[in-house]
Protein backbone atom coordinates (compact mmCIF):
# COMPACT_ATOMS: atom_id res chain seq x y z
CA UNK A 1 0.00 0.00 0.00
CA UNK A 2 0.87 3.32 -0.65
CA UNK A 3 1.39 6.03 1.98
CA UNK A 4 -1.04 8.38 0.39
CA UNK A 5 -3.63 5.98 0.57
CA UNK A 6 -3.25 5.63 4.25
CA UNK A 7 -4.93 9.43 4.53
CA UNK A 8 -8.49 7.79 3.44
CA UNK A 9 -8.29 5.00 6.02
CA UNK A 10 -5.59 4.10 8.90
CA UNK A 11 -3.13 1.97 8.75
CA UNK A 12 -5.69 -1.48 9.03
CA UNK A 13 -5.74 -2.96 12.18
CA UNK A 14 -6.76 -6.99 13.36
CA UNK A 15 -10.39 -6.38 12.25
CA UNK A 16 -10.24 -3.88 9.39
CA UNK A 17 -7.34 -7.13 7.78
CA UNK A 18 -10.03 -9.45 8.09
CA UNK A 19 -12.32 -7.02 6.62
CA UNK A 20 -10.43 -6.46 3.84
CA UNK A 21 -9.48 -10.62 3.89
CA UNK A 22 -13.36 -10.91 3.37
CA UNK A 23 -13.69 -8.08 0.53
CA UNK A 24 -10.83 -9.61 -1.59
CA UNK A 25 -12.55 -13.20 -1.29
CA UNK A 26 -15.72 -12.02 -2.09
CA UNK A 27 -13.98 -9.61 -4.92
CA UNK A 28 -12.46 -12.71 -6.18
CA UNK A 29 -15.89 -14.50 -6.25
CA UNK A 30 -17.68 -12.06 -7.93
CA UNK A 31 -14.52 -11.62 -10.91
CA UNK A 32 -14.31 -15.54 -10.80
CA UNK A 33 -17.80 -16.35 -11.32
CA UNK A 34 -18.33 -13.31 -14.13
CA UNK A 35 -15.65 -15.39 -16.08
CA UNK A 36 -17.01 -18.81 -15.85
CA UNK A 37 -20.54 -17.09 -16.90
CA UNK A 38 -18.73 -15.88 -20.03
CA UNK A 39 -16.73 -18.95 -20.69
CA UNK A 40 -19.65 -20.92 -20.33
CA UNK A 41 -22.31 -18.39 -22.55
CA UNK A 42 -19.00 -18.24 -24.95
CA UNK A 43 -19.09 -22.47 -25.05
CA UNK A 44 -22.99 -23.18 -24.91
CA UNK A 45 -23.03 -21.43 -28.22
CA UNK A 46 -20.44 -23.31 -29.60
CA UNK A 47 -17.60 -20.38 -29.87
CA UNK A 48 -14.63 -22.04 -28.06
CA UNK A 49 -14.19 -24.17 -30.27
CA UNK A 50 -10.44 -24.39 -31.62
CA UNK A 51 -11.69 -24.21 -35.20
CA UNK A 52 -12.97 -20.84 -34.37
CA UNK A 53 -10.07 -19.74 -32.35
CA UNK A 54 -7.48 -21.32 -34.54
CA UNK A 55 -7.35 -19.11 -37.46
CA UNK A 56 -6.00 -16.19 -35.12
CA UNK A 57 -2.88 -17.88 -35.21
CA UNK A 58 -2.30 -17.88 -38.56
CA UNK A 59 -0.23 -15.52 -40.62
CA UNK A 60 -2.74 -14.50 -43.38
CA UNK A 61 -5.38 -13.22 -40.65
CA UNK A 62 -3.03 -10.93 -38.74
CA UNK A 63 -1.19 -9.69 -41.78
CA UNK A 64 -4.76 -8.53 -42.78
CA UNK A 65 -5.30 -7.11 -39.56
CA UNK A 66 -1.71 -5.22 -39.01
CA UNK A 67 -2.71 -4.29 -42.62
CA UNK A 68 -5.85 -2.31 -40.86
CA UNK A 69 -3.73 -1.32 -37.92
CA UNK A 70 -1.13 0.06 -40.40
CA UNK A 71 -3.63 2.18 -42.20
CA UNK A 72 -5.16 2.89 -38.66
CA UNK A 73 -1.78 4.77 -37.55
CA UNK A 74 -1.53 6.38 -41.11
CA UNK A 75 -4.97 8.29 -40.81
CA UNK A 76 -3.89 9.01 -37.22
CA UNK A 77 -0.39 10.35 -38.12
CA UNK A 78 -2.28 12.74 -40.80
CA UNK A 79 -4.71 13.95 -38.89
CA UNK A 80 -2.58 14.26 -35.52
CA UNK A 81 -0.05 16.18 -37.82
CA UNK A 82 -2.38 18.54 -39.88
CA UNK A 83 -4.68 18.82 -37.06
CA UNK A 84 -1.97 20.05 -33.95
CA UNK A 85 -0.81 22.35 -37.03
CA UNK A 86 -4.28 23.99 -37.15
CA UNK A 87 -5.18 24.00 -33.42
CA UNK A 88 -1.78 25.69 -33.35
CA UNK A 89 -2.62 28.37 -35.34
CA UNK A 90 -6.36 28.62 -33.77
CA UNK A 91 -4.88 29.21 -30.58
CA UNK A 92 -2.78 31.76 -31.67
CA UNK A 93 -5.87 33.13 -33.14
CA UNK A 94 -8.19 33.34 -30.56
CA UNK A 95 -5.35 35.09 -28.22
CA UNK A 96 -4.31 37.26 -30.79
CA UNK A 97 -4.76 41.44 -30.20
CA UNK A 98 -6.81 41.52 -33.23
CA UNK A 99 -10.38 41.25 -32.55
CA UNK A 100 -11.60 39.55 -36.09
CA UNK A 101 -8.88 37.19 -35.86
CA UNK A 102 -9.90 36.43 -32.18
CA UNK A 103 -13.49 36.06 -33.58
CA UNK A 104 -13.38 34.13 -35.75
CA UNK A 105 -10.85 31.73 -34.47
CA UNK A 106 -13.39 31.42 -31.40
CA UNK A 107 -16.17 31.02 -33.35
CA UNK A 108 -14.91 27.80 -35.25
CA UNK A 109 -13.74 26.34 -31.52
CA UNK A 110 -16.77 26.53 -30.39
CA UNK A 111 -18.68 24.84 -33.25
CA UNK A 112 -16.84 22.76 -33.67
CA UNK A 113 -15.99 21.20 -30.36
CA UNK A 114 -19.93 20.76 -30.20
CA UNK A 115 -20.46 19.46 -33.05
CA UNK A 116 -20.49 15.35 -33.05
CA UNK A 117 -17.51 14.18 -35.45
CA UNK A 118 -20.04 11.40 -37.27
CA UNK A 119 -21.73 14.64 -38.48
CA UNK A 120 -18.77 16.15 -40.00
CA UNK A 121 -18.03 12.70 -41.80
CA UNK A 122 -21.86 12.61 -42.88
CA UNK A 123 -20.92 16.19 -45.05
CA UNK A 124 -17.97 15.07 -46.23
CA UNK A 125 -19.71 11.61 -47.61
CA UNK A 126 -22.94 13.49 -48.17
CA UNK A 127 -23.05 17.17 -48.79
CA UNK A 128 -19.18 18.43 -50.00
CA UNK A 129 -19.97 15.81 -53.17
CA UNK A 130 -22.76 17.86 -54.59
CA UNK A 131 -20.18 20.77 -54.66
CA UNK A 132 -17.59 19.16 -56.53
CA UNK A 133 -15.61 18.19 -53.35
CA UNK A 134 -14.91 14.76 -53.51
CA UNK A 135 -12.19 13.81 -51.20
CA UNK A 136 -10.31 10.38 -51.82
CA UNK A 137 -11.44 7.51 -49.02
CA UNK A 138 -8.53 8.65 -46.85
CA UNK A 139 -9.24 12.16 -46.96
CA UNK A 140 -13.09 11.32 -46.48
CA UNK A 141 -12.00 10.17 -42.78
CA UNK A 142 -9.29 12.51 -42.01
CA UNK A 143 -10.86 15.76 -42.79
CA UNK A 144 -13.61 15.58 -40.72
CA UNK A 145 -11.34 14.27 -38.06
CA UNK A 146 -9.08 17.00 -38.75
CA UNK A 147 -12.07 19.89 -38.43
CA UNK A 148 -13.62 18.06 -34.88
CA UNK A 149 -9.66 17.55 -33.47
CA UNK A 150 -7.88 20.95 -34.58
CA UNK A 151 -10.64 22.90 -32.32
CA UNK A 152 -9.76 20.53 -29.05
CA UNK A 153 -5.90 20.70 -29.66
CA UNK A 154 -6.55 24.49 -30.18
CA UNK A 155 -8.14 24.35 -26.57
CA UNK A 156 -5.39 22.45 -24.97
CA UNK A 157 -2.59 25.05 -27.11
CA UNK A 158 -4.64 28.03 -25.78
CA UNK A 159 -4.63 26.65 -21.89
CA UNK A 160 -0.96 25.89 -22.00
CA UNK A 161 -0.27 29.56 -23.06
CA UNK A 162 -2.29 31.06 -20.48
CA UNK A 163 -1.53 28.63 -17.87
CA UNK A 164 2.35 30.21 -18.49
CA UNK A 165 3.41 33.06 -15.85
CA UNK A 166 2.49 36.37 -17.10
CA UNK A 167 6.27 36.96 -16.14
CA UNK A 168 7.58 35.08 -18.81
CA UNK A 169 6.11 37.59 -21.37
CA UNK A 170 6.84 40.63 -19.82
CA UNK A 171 10.33 39.80 -19.86
CA UNK A 172 10.66 38.88 -22.93
CA UNK A 173 8.80 42.27 -24.15
CA UNK A 174 11.13 44.40 -21.47
CA UNK A 175 13.86 42.66 -23.89
CA UNK A 176 12.93 44.18 -26.12
CA UNK A 177 11.55 41.30 -28.24
CA UNK A 178 8.16 41.77 -31.09
CA UNK A 179 5.20 39.79 -29.73
CA UNK A 180 5.54 37.16 -32.12
CA UNK A 181 9.02 36.44 -30.96
CA UNK A 182 7.82 36.47 -27.39
CA UNK A 183 5.19 33.77 -28.50
CA UNK A 184 7.58 31.92 -30.33
CA UNK A 185 10.54 31.63 -28.48
CA UNK A 186 9.55 32.60 -25.42
CA UNK A 187 6.53 30.55 -24.35
CA UNK A 188 5.25 27.93 -26.90
CA UNK A 189 8.52 26.27 -26.31
CA UNK A 190 7.77 26.46 -22.81
CA UNK A 191 4.09 25.65 -23.09
CA UNK A 192 4.71 22.93 -25.18
CA UNK A 193 7.05 21.28 -22.92
CA UNK A 194 4.21 21.61 -20.10
CA UNK A 195 1.45 19.89 -22.48
CA UNK A 196 3.22 17.36 -23.67
CA UNK A 197 1.26 14.46 -21.39
CA UNK A 198 -2.29 16.22 -23.00
CA UNK A 199 -1.54 16.05 -26.13
CA UNK A 200 -0.09 12.39 -25.82
CA UNK A 201 -3.31 11.74 -24.36
CA UNK A 202 -5.28 13.91 -27.30
CA UNK A 203 -3.34 11.35 -29.71
CA UNK A 204 -5.53 8.77 -27.80
CA UNK A 205 -8.33 10.06 -28.32
CA UNK A 206 -7.79 10.71 -32.45
CA UNK A 207 -6.76 7.18 -32.74
CA UNK A 208 -10.02 5.99 -31.64
CA UNK A 209 -11.72 8.47 -33.33
CA UNK A 210 -9.97 6.72 -36.48
CA UNK A 211 -12.41 3.28 -36.20
CA UNK A 212 -15.19 6.07 -38.00
CA UNK A 213 -13.52 4.87 -40.67
CA UNK A 214 -15.87 2.23 -40.10
CA UNK A 215 -18.35 4.11 -41.67
CA UNK A 216 -16.56 5.62 -44.63
CA UNK A 217 -15.74 1.79 -45.72
CA UNK A 218 -12.09 2.91 -45.31
CA UNK A 219 -10.15 -0.33 -44.29
CA UNK A 220 -8.82 1.03 -41.17
CA UNK A 221 -8.50 -1.54 -38.11
CA UNK A 222 -12.29 -1.65 -37.43
CA UNK A 223 -13.39 -1.86 -40.74
CA UNK A 224 -10.67 -4.67 -41.61
CA UNK A 225 -12.61 -6.46 -38.63
CA UNK A 226 -15.81 -6.07 -40.61
CA UNK A 227 -15.00 -7.12 -43.22
CA UNK A 228 -13.00 -10.25 -41.86
CA UNK A 229 -15.74 -10.86 -39.74
CA UNK A 230 -18.32 -11.38 -43.13
CA UNK A 231 -15.73 -13.18 -44.88
CA UNK A 232 -14.59 -15.75 -41.98
CA UNK A 233 -18.03 -15.74 -39.93
CA UNK A 234 -16.07 -15.47 -36.90
CA UNK A 235 -17.88 -12.61 -35.36
CA UNK A 236 -17.03 -12.25 -32.07
CA UNK A 237 -13.49 -13.69 -31.99
CA UNK A 238 -12.24 -11.08 -34.63
CA UNK A 239 -13.94 -7.99 -32.90
CA UNK A 240 -11.77 -9.13 -29.88
CA UNK A 241 -9.05 -9.48 -31.38
CA UNK A 242 -9.90 -6.21 -32.88
CA UNK A 243 -10.55 -4.42 -29.36
CA UNK A 244 -7.12 -5.85 -27.78
CA UNK A 245 -4.77 -4.84 -30.48
CA UNK A 246 -6.86 -0.89 -30.17
CA UNK A 247 -6.32 -1.76 -26.59
CA UNK A 248 -2.48 -2.54 -26.58
CA UNK A 249 -1.84 0.21 -29.03
CA UNK A 250 -3.94 3.15 -27.42
CA UNK A 251 -2.58 1.76 -23.32
CA UNK A 252 0.73 2.04 -24.74
CA UNK A 253 0.60 5.46 -25.55
CA UNK A 254 -1.66 6.31 -22.62
CA UNK A 255 1.30 4.97 -20.44
CA UNK A 256 3.46 7.29 -22.26
CA UNK A 257 1.60 10.27 -21.35
CA UNK A 258 2.34 8.99 -17.80
CA UNK A 259 5.95 9.18 -18.04
CA UNK A 260 5.69 12.23 -19.56
CA UNK A 261 3.61 13.53 -16.98
CA UNK A 262 5.75 12.51 -14.43
CA UNK A 263 9.20 13.81 -16.03
CA UNK A 264 7.55 17.31 -16.61
CA UNK A 265 6.78 16.79 -12.50
CA UNK A 266 10.15 16.78 -12.33
CA UNK A 267 10.73 19.55 -14.64
CA UNK A 268 8.10 21.68 -13.08
CA UNK A 269 10.17 21.50 -9.73
CA UNK A 270 12.46 24.41 -11.33
CA UNK A 271 9.88 26.86 -11.30
CA UNK A 272 7.86 28.32 -8.03
CA UNK A 273 7.29 25.47 -5.69
CA UNK A 274 9.05 21.72 -5.35
CA UNK A 275 7.37 19.11 -4.95
CA UNK A 276 8.18 18.87 -1.08
CA UNK A 277 6.81 21.98 -0.54
CA UNK A 278 3.52 21.18 -1.88
CA UNK A 279 0.65 19.43 0.71
CA UNK A 280 1.14 15.96 0.43
CA UNK A 281 -1.12 14.41 -1.99
CA UNK A 282 -4.36 12.54 -1.04
CA UNK A 283 -4.13 10.26 -3.85
CA UNK A 284 -1.59 10.05 -6.18
CA UNK A 285 -1.67 12.26 -9.29
CA UNK A 286 -2.18 15.29 -6.99
CA UNK A 287 -4.53 17.85 -8.17
CA UNK A 288 -3.80 21.86 -7.83
CA UNK A 289 -5.80 23.15 -5.25
CA UNK B 1 -35.21 25.97 -45.88
CA UNK B 2 -38.08 23.53 -46.51
CA UNK B 3 -36.06 20.63 -46.59
CA UNK B 4 -36.02 21.03 -42.97
CA UNK B 5 -39.96 22.23 -42.47
CA UNK B 6 -41.08 19.31 -44.39
CA UNK B 7 -39.48 16.77 -42.27
CA UNK B 8 -39.61 18.02 -38.89
CA UNK B 9 -41.34 15.07 -37.45
CA UNK B 10 -38.24 12.91 -38.39
CA UNK B 11 -35.49 15.62 -37.09
CA UNK B 12 -37.93 15.82 -34.17
CA UNK B 13 -37.85 12.32 -33.77
CA UNK B 14 -34.10 12.11 -33.81
CA UNK B 15 -33.94 14.84 -31.64
CA UNK B 16 -35.68 13.36 -28.96
CA UNK B 17 -33.99 10.10 -29.34
CA UNK B 18 -30.34 12.20 -29.04
CA UNK B 19 -31.84 14.03 -25.86
CA UNK B 20 -33.41 10.66 -24.47
CA UNK B 21 -30.41 8.97 -24.96
CA UNK B 22 -28.32 11.46 -23.81
CA UNK B 23 -29.78 12.16 -20.27
CA UNK B 24 -30.65 8.11 -19.83
CA UNK B 25 -27.01 7.37 -20.24
CA UNK B 26 -25.51 10.70 -18.24
CA UNK B 27 -27.31 8.66 -14.91
CA UNK B 28 -26.52 5.23 -15.73
CA UNK B 29 -22.69 6.78 -16.16
CA UNK B 30 -22.33 8.84 -13.33
CA UNK B 31 -23.59 6.30 -11.23
CA UNK B 32 -21.12 3.97 -13.16
CA UNK B 33 -18.13 6.53 -12.38
CA UNK B 34 -19.36 7.25 -8.79
CA UNK B 35 -18.86 3.00 -8.21
CA UNK B 36 -15.49 3.20 -10.13
CA UNK B 37 -13.93 6.27 -8.44
CA UNK B 38 -14.86 4.55 -4.78
CA UNK B 39 -13.39 1.17 -6.38
CA UNK B 40 -10.24 3.02 -7.09
CA UNK B 41 -9.97 4.46 -3.65
CA UNK B 42 -11.30 1.36 -1.07
CA UNK B 43 -9.13 0.13 1.21
CA UNK B 44 -9.04 -3.47 -0.44
CA UNK B 45 -5.91 -3.94 -3.03
CA UNK B 46 -8.29 -6.32 -5.39
CA UNK B 47 -11.20 -3.94 -5.51
CA UNK B 48 -8.88 -1.00 -6.49
CA UNK B 49 -7.15 -3.59 -9.44
CA UNK B 50 -10.93 -3.63 -10.49
CA UNK B 51 -11.13 -0.42 -10.78
CA UNK B 52 -7.69 0.46 -12.62
CA UNK B 53 -8.88 -1.96 -15.20
CA UNK B 54 -11.84 -1.09 -15.96
CA UNK B 55 -10.74 2.86 -16.51
CA UNK B 56 -7.71 1.65 -18.81
CA UNK B 57 -10.03 -0.48 -20.52
CA UNK B 58 -12.58 1.69 -21.62
CA UNK B 59 -10.38 4.64 -22.08
CA UNK B 60 -8.59 2.99 -24.35
CA UNK B 61 -11.30 1.15 -26.71
CA UNK B 62 -12.89 3.39 -29.21
CA UNK B 63 -16.43 3.75 -28.73
CA UNK B 64 -17.09 2.67 -31.93
CA UNK B 65 -15.51 -0.82 -31.63
CA UNK B 66 -17.06 -1.18 -28.17
CA UNK B 67 -20.63 -0.74 -29.54
CA UNK B 68 -20.03 -2.74 -32.78
CA UNK B 69 -18.41 -5.44 -30.28
CA UNK B 70 -22.15 -5.48 -28.45
CA UNK B 71 -24.55 -5.08 -31.54
CA UNK B 72 -23.53 -7.26 -33.84
CA UNK B 73 -20.92 -9.82 -31.88
CA UNK B 74 -22.47 -10.41 -28.37
CA UNK B 75 -25.88 -11.84 -30.60
CA UNK B 76 -23.85 -14.76 -32.17
CA UNK B 77 -23.28 -16.03 -28.17
CA UNK B 78 -26.57 -15.62 -27.04
CA UNK B 79 -26.48 -11.47 -25.51
CA UNK B 80 -28.85 -9.36 -27.42
CA UNK B 81 -30.46 -5.92 -25.89
CA UNK B 82 -32.95 -3.91 -27.72
CA UNK B 83 -30.63 -1.35 -29.64
CA UNK B 84 -31.63 1.88 -27.38
CA UNK B 85 -30.70 -0.20 -24.50
CA UNK B 86 -27.94 -1.90 -26.37
CA UNK B 87 -26.68 1.92 -26.98
CA UNK B 88 -27.33 3.35 -23.58
CA UNK B 89 -25.50 0.47 -22.15
CA UNK B 90 -22.32 0.47 -24.23
CA UNK B 91 -21.98 4.41 -23.45
CA UNK B 92 -22.50 4.41 -20.16
CA UNK B 93 -20.24 2.16 -19.28
CA UNK B 94 -17.40 4.04 -21.82
CA UNK B 95 -18.31 7.46 -20.31
CA UNK B 96 -17.90 5.81 -16.53
CA UNK B 97 -14.51 5.18 -17.05
CA UNK B 98 -13.79 9.16 -18.15
CA UNK B 99 -16.31 9.99 -14.87
CA UNK B 100 -14.82 7.68 -12.71
CA UNK B 101 -11.42 9.70 -13.50
CA UNK B 102 -13.10 13.29 -13.17
CA UNK B 103 -14.73 12.13 -9.79
CA UNK B 104 -10.81 10.95 -8.36
CA UNK B 105 -9.83 14.11 -9.48
CA UNK B 106 -12.17 15.98 -7.51
CA UNK B 107 -11.72 13.63 -4.27
CA UNK B 108 -8.09 14.64 -4.45
CA UNK B 109 -9.21 18.00 -3.76
CA UNK B 110 -10.60 17.59 -0.77
CA UNK B 111 -8.63 18.33 2.25
CA UNK B 112 -6.68 15.55 4.19
CA UNK B 113 -8.00 17.33 7.39
CA UNK B 114 -11.49 16.16 6.59
CA UNK B 115 -10.57 12.91 5.82
CA UNK B 116 -8.91 12.60 8.87
CA UNK B 117 -11.93 14.53 11.07
CA UNK B 118 -14.29 12.03 9.58
CA UNK B 119 -12.07 9.32 10.62
CA UNK B 120 -11.91 11.01 13.85
CA UNK B 121 -15.23 10.90 15.03
CA UNK B 122 -15.29 6.98 14.10
CA UNK B 123 -17.17 7.39 10.79
CA UNK B 124 -16.38 4.58 8.97
CA UNK B 125 -14.56 4.10 4.99
CA UNK B 126 -18.03 4.00 3.76
CA UNK B 127 -19.61 6.86 6.08
CA UNK B 128 -17.02 9.37 5.60
CA UNK B 129 -16.72 8.55 1.66
CA UNK B 130 -20.63 9.33 1.48
CA UNK B 131 -21.10 12.22 4.21
CA UNK B 132 -17.62 13.90 3.81
CA UNK B 133 -15.44 13.05 0.91
CA UNK B 134 -18.05 12.34 -2.24
CA UNK B 135 -19.87 15.55 -1.22
CA UNK B 136 -17.44 17.82 -1.43
CA UNK B 137 -15.25 16.23 -3.80
CA UNK B 138 -18.13 15.96 -6.59
CA UNK B 139 -18.63 19.85 -6.32
CA UNK B 140 -14.91 20.29 -7.08
CA UNK B 141 -15.33 19.05 -10.39
CA UNK B 142 -18.97 19.86 -11.57
CA UNK B 143 -17.28 21.63 -14.67
CA UNK B 144 -15.16 19.05 -15.76
CA UNK B 145 -17.87 16.70 -15.44
CA UNK B 146 -20.00 18.97 -17.25
CA UNK B 147 -17.20 18.88 -20.16
CA UNK B 148 -18.00 15.05 -20.41
CA UNK B 149 -21.45 15.48 -20.75
CA UNK B 150 -21.03 17.26 -23.72
CA UNK B 151 -18.49 14.68 -25.16
CA UNK B 152 -21.26 12.31 -24.10
CA UNK B 153 -23.88 14.56 -26.15
CA UNK B 154 -21.38 14.14 -29.18
CA UNK B 155 -20.54 10.46 -28.62
CA UNK B 156 -24.61 9.38 -28.85
CA UNK B 157 -24.30 9.89 -31.97
CA UNK B 158 -22.31 6.78 -32.95
CA UNK B 159 -25.10 5.07 -32.00
CA UNK B 160 -26.36 5.93 -36.20
CA UNK B 161 -23.41 3.71 -36.83
CA UNK B 162 -25.01 0.86 -35.37
CA UNK B 163 -28.52 1.58 -36.20
CA UNK B 164 -30.03 3.94 -33.53
CA UNK B 165 -31.95 6.56 -35.94
CA UNK B 166 -30.80 9.60 -33.72
CA UNK B 167 -30.37 13.24 -34.69
CA UNK B 168 -27.47 12.43 -36.75
CA UNK B 169 -28.95 9.13 -38.70
CA UNK B 170 -32.37 11.44 -38.97
CA UNK B 171 -30.28 14.56 -40.69
CA UNK B 172 -29.02 11.84 -42.75
CA UNK B 173 -31.52 9.98 -43.58
CA UNK B 174 -33.78 13.17 -44.42
CA UNK B 175 -30.45 14.48 -46.53
CA UNK B 176 -30.91 11.42 -48.13
CA UNK B 177 -34.19 12.26 -49.66
CA UNK B 178 -33.94 15.78 -50.28
CA UNK B 179 -30.70 16.41 -51.37
CA UNK B 180 -30.35 19.48 -49.17
CA UNK B 181 -26.87 19.14 -47.26
CA UNK B 182 -26.03 22.48 -46.22
CA UNK B 183 -29.58 23.11 -44.91
CA UNK B 184 -30.31 19.93 -42.92
CA UNK B 185 -26.61 19.39 -41.54
CA UNK B 186 -26.39 23.03 -40.66
CA UNK B 187 -29.99 22.73 -38.61
CA UNK B 188 -28.93 19.14 -36.95
CA UNK B 189 -25.31 20.98 -35.87
CA UNK B 190 -27.52 23.65 -34.83
CA UNK B 191 -29.54 21.52 -32.60
CA UNK B 192 -26.54 19.77 -30.66
CA UNK B 193 -24.76 23.03 -30.05
CA UNK B 194 -27.82 24.07 -28.54
CA UNK B 195 -27.52 20.44 -26.48
CA UNK B 196 -24.39 21.76 -25.50
CA UNK B 197 -25.42 25.26 -24.47
CA UNK B 198 -27.92 24.27 -21.98
CA UNK B 199 -25.71 21.61 -20.43
CA UNK B 200 -22.44 24.20 -20.58
CA UNK B 201 -25.50 26.59 -18.87
CA UNK B 202 -26.63 24.21 -16.32
CA UNK B 203 -23.00 23.10 -15.25
CA UNK B 204 -22.49 27.14 -15.05
CA UNK B 205 -25.33 27.16 -12.86
CA UNK B 206 -24.56 24.28 -10.58
CA UNK B 207 -21.02 25.62 -10.32
CA UNK B 208 -21.85 29.32 -9.05
CA UNK B 209 -24.81 27.02 -6.43
CA UNK B 210 -22.13 24.28 -5.56
CA UNK B 211 -18.96 24.87 -5.64
CA UNK B 212 -16.73 25.31 -2.53
CA UNK B 213 -14.79 28.70 -2.51
CA UNK B 214 -11.07 27.33 -1.11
Amino acid sequence: MNKTQQILFDEPGPRAQRRIRIATVLGSILVAGALVAAVYQFASHGELAANRWEPFTTWPIWRYLLNGLWATLRAAAATAVLSAALGLLLALGRLSTHRPLRWLAGAYVEIFRTVPTLLLIYVTLFALPQYGLNFPLFWKLVVPLVVSNSAAFAEIFRSGILALDRGQTEAGLAVGLRRGQVMALVVLPQALLQLAPSLVSQLVGLLKDTSLGFVVSYTELLYSGQVLASYTHLLIQTFLVVALIYLVVNASLSKFARVLQARNGRFGGRRGRRAADLPPPLLEGNTPR
Amino acid sequence: MEALTDHLSALGHGLVTTVELTVVTTVGAMLLGIVVATLRIAPVPLLRAIGTVYVEVFQNLPLLALLVLFVFALPTIGITFPLFTSAVIVIAVYEGAYLAEAIRAGINTVGVGQAEAARAIGLTFGQSLRHVILPQGLRAVIQPIGNICIALLMNTSLAAAVGVVELTQAANNVNLVEAQPIAVFTGAGLAYMLLALIIGQVTGLLERRLAIVR
